[in-house]
């Protein structure tokens, strides 16, 4: 990173640390959690021990972190190697990235820049002028992603509140600061469970690994009378919903199924994975080890803040994660793409020096779309 | 320690605290050492070994009449053929017979818990999930109901798809299950608190008409071969496959492709890695030597398979991640990276 824009960046990320102590916070029992930062010119420092606020607050002034971490996994010795640190238990995390929903939306939104000479480039496999194919996705958050993830949360909070049981109070929503939310369950039965376990509950939302059987089609001896109906809890009634949509049209379809044959309504099953199963990524829910970027803290892939969102209907990343102040800022700026930060409009820019408030100028040179000037 | 009744001894007899039973019935260990009349428990303790060895499910006929006079030789015959085991040594045999006398109990437990007009019988099967392995388990309709995170915890190491969360009645964070699957979620567990039964029990001194079914037992244990392999630097995947043959269970298609591979690449060649198969309930030596040659390419298309991604075994629900396989993306890379930042 140029020393300009590492200034900047760095100067822009204390402002914020010093001015939003409010929002940022330990989480509970934090003596038990381990907590990591990376800096933006050096690499990452794990395994460190922070009681309370005020040492976050100092740790945060003294090193002025690109990203800060925090464990979900409760330790009795968080501050020691990952061996001896002596797991208790994890709250259950969820990771929903508006990449992975695949939406058409997506190529709009999203560049490549080239990892050798650093030209920018829409739509071509190749860096357009010195050929090279080592070229680095770089994607802007956007407004219809960020609505279709909405509904993804809203799925998988239903799932957690209907089928698990796990309270809505338990249950808090983050923006992860760049593309994505992160869900976090607190205090549930499922605190304890190892990560083999947690990922047949990310199995179970994603519907993956369902078979007909569950369903009422039994291979050997098929029995129109023991198919799910559309007002069974759980999975039955949902899938009878998906493929029946109506009590009426129920009969028929069974008889439909039941002629295409087993292999047949297991690829219908697997299909309707992709319609009414909650899109998340599994590895995230798995790994009881790991350390996510702390609520209130800065993401350094955007400048934005990761962010509690107590409305997620109404929650809007663009001007409620936008904490860096708006004085102006000169960059040179290559950005092919349009973005929307605090209602105001930015780009597409074609290697221009431009004025704009900072808190744009930071969104894309953390994007690796503009140079301070 | 549950309290239990005679008849409730006779089909859960691990329960029992062996001293104690033999004392309140007047009898000591000696004596079925040496009193010729008690010869014949022995021989029907051996014969319940023998049994389970061959993979049979023990079973007593207890006639309703003589109720009084068999049920406590059904548990004096358990509880001699854990002395012999224990005098033998013979691990393959402790292990079998576990896991015979699991079966047993399961086909007893699945019972009580399904007859639940009588009501006290349901209390015990429930009483001995909960105390043993702290499922808690309600009845609802005509279910058996448990929390998620108990049937999790219980459920994760089986293969069968059927198993999965996802095939199974959940609602407001319960699993709905019949008295049948109830008790096969426990049956692994059965068979593990069986064998610590019989390892922590005391050794007894040898004596006279112990020594001749011992004997018996020893070359009976020969049939039956356990490969010794070390598995310590083995990934959490390969260590299952091995542990799930040894036991003599079923390992799917899959996880035998997986297990083959990976030794093949490990080295170990098509000669010593059939042994391992050998306890498998469908072994057929040529089979096994066909198969594992053709994955070394040394047969037919001279293709030589590659242990799958991890990735791909996790699809097939053969991978056991561990927080030591962080970073790799196949098991043949397990113990080989360093785990960043650790
Ligand atoms: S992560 Fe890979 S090595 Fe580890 S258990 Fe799973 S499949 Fe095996
Ligand atoms: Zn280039
Ligand atoms: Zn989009």
């Amino acid at each position: 990173m140029h020393e300009n824009d590492l200034k900047l960046l760095e100067e822009s990320f204390k402002k914020y640390y010093f001015d939003h102590f409010d929002l940022i916070h330990v989480p509970n029992r934090p003596s038990e959690r381990e907590f990591g930062f990376q800096r933006f010119d050096s690499g990452m420092t794990r395994h460190l021990a922070i009681k309370d606020d005020k040492e976050l607050h100092l740790m945060l002034m003294n090193n002025i972190p690109s990203d800060v971490y925090c464990s979900n996994a409760c330790y009795s010795f968080p501050n020691l190697p990952m061996r001896e640190k002596d797991w208790k238990e994890a709250d259950l995390i969820f990771d929903i990235d508006a990449k992975d929903l695949k939406l058409d939306c997506r190529k709009d939104h999203t560049c490549n820049k080239c990892q050798s000479c650093g030209e920018v480039s829409v739509n071509s496999p190749n860096c357009p002028k010195c050929q090279s194919s080592k070229l680095e996705q770089k994607s802007v958050t956007c407004k219809n992603c960020i609505d279709i993830a909405k509904q993804e949360i809203k799925k998988l909070t239903g799932l957690l509140a209907d089928d698990f049981n796990i309270e809505r109070k338990n249950i808090q929503v983050y923006f992860s600061g760049n593309e994505g939310f992160h869900v976090y369950v607190y205090d549930s039965q499922y605190q304890k469970l190892g990560s083999r376990e947690r990922s047949e509950l990310a199995d179970y939302l994603m519907f993956r690994g369902a078979i007909p059987e569950t369903f009422g089609f039994n291979r050997y001896k098929p029995d129109r009378s023991s198919f799910s109906d559309l007002n069974e809890e759980g999975w039955r009634g949902r899938l009878s919903k998906h493929i029946f949509s109506s009590k009426s049209k129920r009969s028929k379809i069974i008889s439909q199924i039941l002629t295409n044959g087993y292999s047949s309504f297991q690829n219908q099953l697997d299909e309707a994975k992709n319609e009414i199963g909650v899109v998340i990524d599994p590895n995230v829910t798995m790994d009881i080890h790991r350390i996510f970027r702390l609520p209130g803290s800065l993401n350094s892939k955007s400048g934005l803040v990761k962010q509690k969102c107590d409305n997620i209907e109404e929650f809007n990343p663009f001007t409620d994660a936008c904490f860096i102040d708006d004085s102006t800022t000169e960059v040179l700026a290559n950005c092919p793409l349009v973005f929307n930060l605090k209602n105001k409009k930015f780009g597409p820019y074609n290697k221009e020096k431009i004025t704009i408030p900072k808190f744009a100028a930071v969104y894309m040179i953390c994007k690796g779309l503009a140079t301070s000037a | 320690m549950i309290n239990l009744g005679q008849d409730e001894m006779a089909k859960y007899p691990f329960l029992a605290d062996s001293g104690q039973y033999l004392k309140d019935k007047g009898f000591t260990l000696e004596q079925f050492g040496t009193d010729p009349d008690l010869k014949l428990i022995v021989d029907k303790a051996y014969h319940r070994i023998e049994a389970a060895a061959e993979g049979k499910i023990y079973r007593s006929d207890i006639d309703e009449h003589a109720k009084d006079a068999m049920l406590p030789r059904e548990v004096f015959s358990f509880l001699l053929a854990v002395v012999l085991l224990k005098l033998s040594g013979m691990q393959t045999l402790i292990r079998r017979f576990s896991l015979a006398e699991s079966r047993r109990a399961e086909k007893f437990l699945e019972r009580d818990l399904s007859k639940f007009s009588e009501k006290n019988k349901e209390d015990l099967a429930i009483r001995i999930l909960e105390d043993l392995f702290s499922i808690q388990v309600k009845k609802q309709n005509n279910y058996f109901v448990i929390s998620v995170s108990d049937y999790l915890e219980h459920s994760i190491s089986f293969h069968e798809r059927e198993w999965k969360l996802v095939n199974r009645r959940v609602d407001a964070g319960l699993v709905f299950l019949t008295s049948h699957e109830t008790v096969r979620l426990v049956r692994k567990e059965l068979g593990s608190y069986i064998n610590s039964k019989i390892q922590n029990a005391n050794v007894p001194t040898m004596s006279d008409s112990f020594k001749e079914p011992v004997k018996r037992l020893e070359s009976l244990a020969k049939k039956f071969p356990t490969i010794v392999v070390s598995s310590t630097e083995y990934p959490p995947c390969i260590k299952h496959a091995i542990e799930v043959l040894e036991k003599g269970e079923n390992l799917p298609h899959s996880g035998r492709f997986m297990l083959g591979t990976y030794l093949l690449s490990k080295g170990q060649s098509v000669e010593q890695i059939a042994p391992l198969f050998k306890n498998a309930p469908d072994y057929n030596e040529k089979v096994t030597l066909y198969q594992l040659n053709h994955l070394a390419g040394s047969s037919g298309s001279g293709t030589k398979y590659i242990c799958p991604s991890c990735e791909k075994l996790k699809s097939q629900d053969l991978c056991f991640i561990i927080p030591e396989c962080d970073g790799i993306i196949n098991p043949l890379q397990f113990g080989k990276k360093k785990i960043v930042n650790a």
